[in-house]
């Protein structure tokens, strides 16, 4: 097979792999940027799989992240369809599932991760579902369309799990949720929103059930027919969603001696990986995060933090001095209502609230050492706003200054201007 | 219509039609400092532009949701905008916008 070469490859065309094509477009070099896809199609937004596409057309059609004219002028070559399996680091080369090699100056690795399973009896049958890419939601959405699916298990309380569930419900299945932590949202948020957001859930008709395992599946031939809980429970099922977080997609970077494991290819600053000339963006690299409480590496999962890296990774690669670290942010809308978080909350020793929970709209303050570490909001969009520069800028608050509700938390200018 | 990117004093004049809002008109044209990247879910003010001004007869209201977010933005001007919520319509032509410079 022919080789090529490029100056700068990167491999995944998601969210961070097209921020970071973009941005070095023009700057790269002569042999210019090959942007490398394993999904076919143009490069589209992830977060609406779960949200607008989950409810709209049975056909889901997706959010491009740039239109087919934008790669038809683009000076980066834009190839889908193609899956990287392997990197030779010495030769400076990757091979493609197609048997290609090709050559590399700079090689950054975006891959996200592909949707964890349980590992469960009974995973495999049909009708069980997850949903990482556009490929699974299109599954479950033609599953759905037969109008066959009317009872549905979503097994994980986290963002991706409640938006499923949520879905699911507004398209009038009946919904049974099953966490196995004591509440929802147990790794990213504190038990005063993980109680609204039950609270919202169990309204809006979800069965949810906490503190319970699922473990195994029940088979009606080759497909799913319930779930069988720890303490013995069956719930019948039509369709069931995993949702239990995603898995790294780094075995052919480790395979090639990246420092990392399967949490993770270990990245410092600059995005740069343990191995000459590749770095690592995105979902799938893990980096020290001055934001948690002890500032150990971890891999952050949002659309925010590919934009991030992929910024570092393009200041990296044009060599210019890295940008002033930025607190991390999450949303999550579910029947409409706005989940907006700044900062990690976990490690906190103080939480206030602001507002009433039963309003629907209130916003929880998490402290560490009197300073705010994070804020979680729900339909508060300028507790939000404020709240990103008083998180960046370790804001001290008083208790006044937080309790009261109907008084704005204070407006600091955003990190990186100037404070006199 | 026009956006003048202050970072480098350049002018460019960008045929709005095929796409939805400003932000998507931007971030097709690369144009410097509009990233878009929430999508359009004012979670992130980074299609934040300056209005220069507005042709006769096209009008778009700032929501509440975008006037906190504007509250926070670098370099806040009386005609800032977020450019996800400005609609393309057929007024748009003479539209003239400024990117503000980093700081
Ligand atoms: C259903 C869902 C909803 C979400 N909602 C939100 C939200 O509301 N807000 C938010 O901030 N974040 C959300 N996220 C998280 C967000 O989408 C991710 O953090 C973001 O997409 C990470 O970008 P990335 O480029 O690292 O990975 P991805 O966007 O996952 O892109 C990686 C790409 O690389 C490809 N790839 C993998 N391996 C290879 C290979 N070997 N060769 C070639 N290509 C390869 C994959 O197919 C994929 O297209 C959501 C995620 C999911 C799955
Ligand atoms: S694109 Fe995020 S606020 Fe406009």
């Amino acid at each position: 097979m022919s080789t090529h070469r490029a100056d700068v490859v990167v491999v995944g065309a998601g969210h961070a792999g097209v921020q970071l094509a973009v941005a070095l477009a023009t700057s790269a070099g002569p042999r210019g940027v090959l942007l490398l896809g394993a999904e076919s199609g143009l490069p589209y937004e992830r977060p609406p799989l779960t949200k607008k596409l989950l409810v709209g057309s049975d056909q889901p059609v997706p959010v491009p992240l740039r239109s087919a004219a934008y790669w038809d002028r683009s000076p980066v070559t834009l190839r889908t369809g193609t899956r990287v399996v392997s990197v030779d680091p010495d030769a400076r080369t990757v091979g493609t599932d197609a048997g290609e090699t090709i050559g590399y100056r700079d090689l950054v690795w975006a891959t996200g991760g592909r949707a964890a399973r349980c590992g469960l009896p009974g995973e495999d049958l049909r009708g069980v579902h997850s949903i990482r890419d556009l490929a699974d939601l299109t599954a479950l959405r033609r599953q759905l369309a037969g109008g066959a699916a009317a009872r549905a298990v979503v097994v994980g309380g986290g963002y991706v799990g409640l938006e499923v569930a949520a879905g699911l419900r507004q398209l009038g299945l009946a919904v049974t949720l099953v966490e196995v932590a004591p509440r929802l949202l147990a790794r990213v948020t504190g038990t005063v929103v993980s109680a609204a957001f039950t609270a919202l859930h169990r309204r809006r008709g979800v069965d949810v059930r906490l503190g319970t395992a699922v473990t195994r599946l029940r088979a009606d031939g080759d497909r799913v027919a319930g779930v069988v809980l720890a303490d013995g429970t069956e719930l019948a099922a039509d369709v069931v969603v995993v949702g239990v977080g995603m898995r790294p997609e780094v075995d052919a970077l480790l395979a090639a001696g990246a420092r990392g494991d399967t949490g993770g290819v270990d990245v410092d600053e600059q995005c740069r990986t343990s191995l000459p000339g590749v770095l690592a963006v995105g979902d799938c690299a893990r980096q020290a995060n001055p934001w948690s409480a002890t500032g150990a590496a971890m891999r952050v999962e949002s659309v925010h933090n590919a934009g991030l890296h992929a910024a570092a990774a393009a200041r990296a690669l044009t060599g210019r001095l890295p940008a002033g670290p930025v607190p991390p942010r999450f949303w999550s809308t579910q029947y409409g209502v706005e989940l907006r978080t700044v900062g990690l909350s976990a490690g906190d020793d103080e939480q206030v609230l602001r507002g009433d929970p039963a309003t629907g709209s209130f916003s929880v303050a998490y402290l560490r050492g009197g300073r705010l570490a994070a804020l979680d909001t729900v339909d508060r969009p300028r507790d939000f706003a404020r709240g990103q520069a008083l998180v960046a800028a370790a804001w001290q608050p008083t208790r006044a200054e937080l309790i009261d509700p109907d008084t704005d938390l204070p407006r600091l200018q955003p990190a990186g201007t100037s404070v006199t | 219509m026009t956006f003048t990117v202050e970072e480098t004093g350049r002018e460019l004049v960008l045929d709005a039609s095929g796409h939805a809002t400003l932000m998507q008109v931007a971030v097709e044209a690369d144009v410097p400092g509009i990233v878009g990247e929430c999508g359009g879910e004012m979670t992130c003010g980074t299609c934040h532009v300056h209005v220069e001004s507005t042709p006769a007869g096209y009008t778009a209201a700032r929501s509440h949701d975008e006037e906190d977010m504007l509250e926070v933005v670098d370099a806040p001007a009386p005609g800032s905008r977020l450019a996800c919520q400005l609609p393309v319509t057929p007024a748009v032509a003479g539209l003239r916008l400024r990117v503000p410079a980093p700081s």
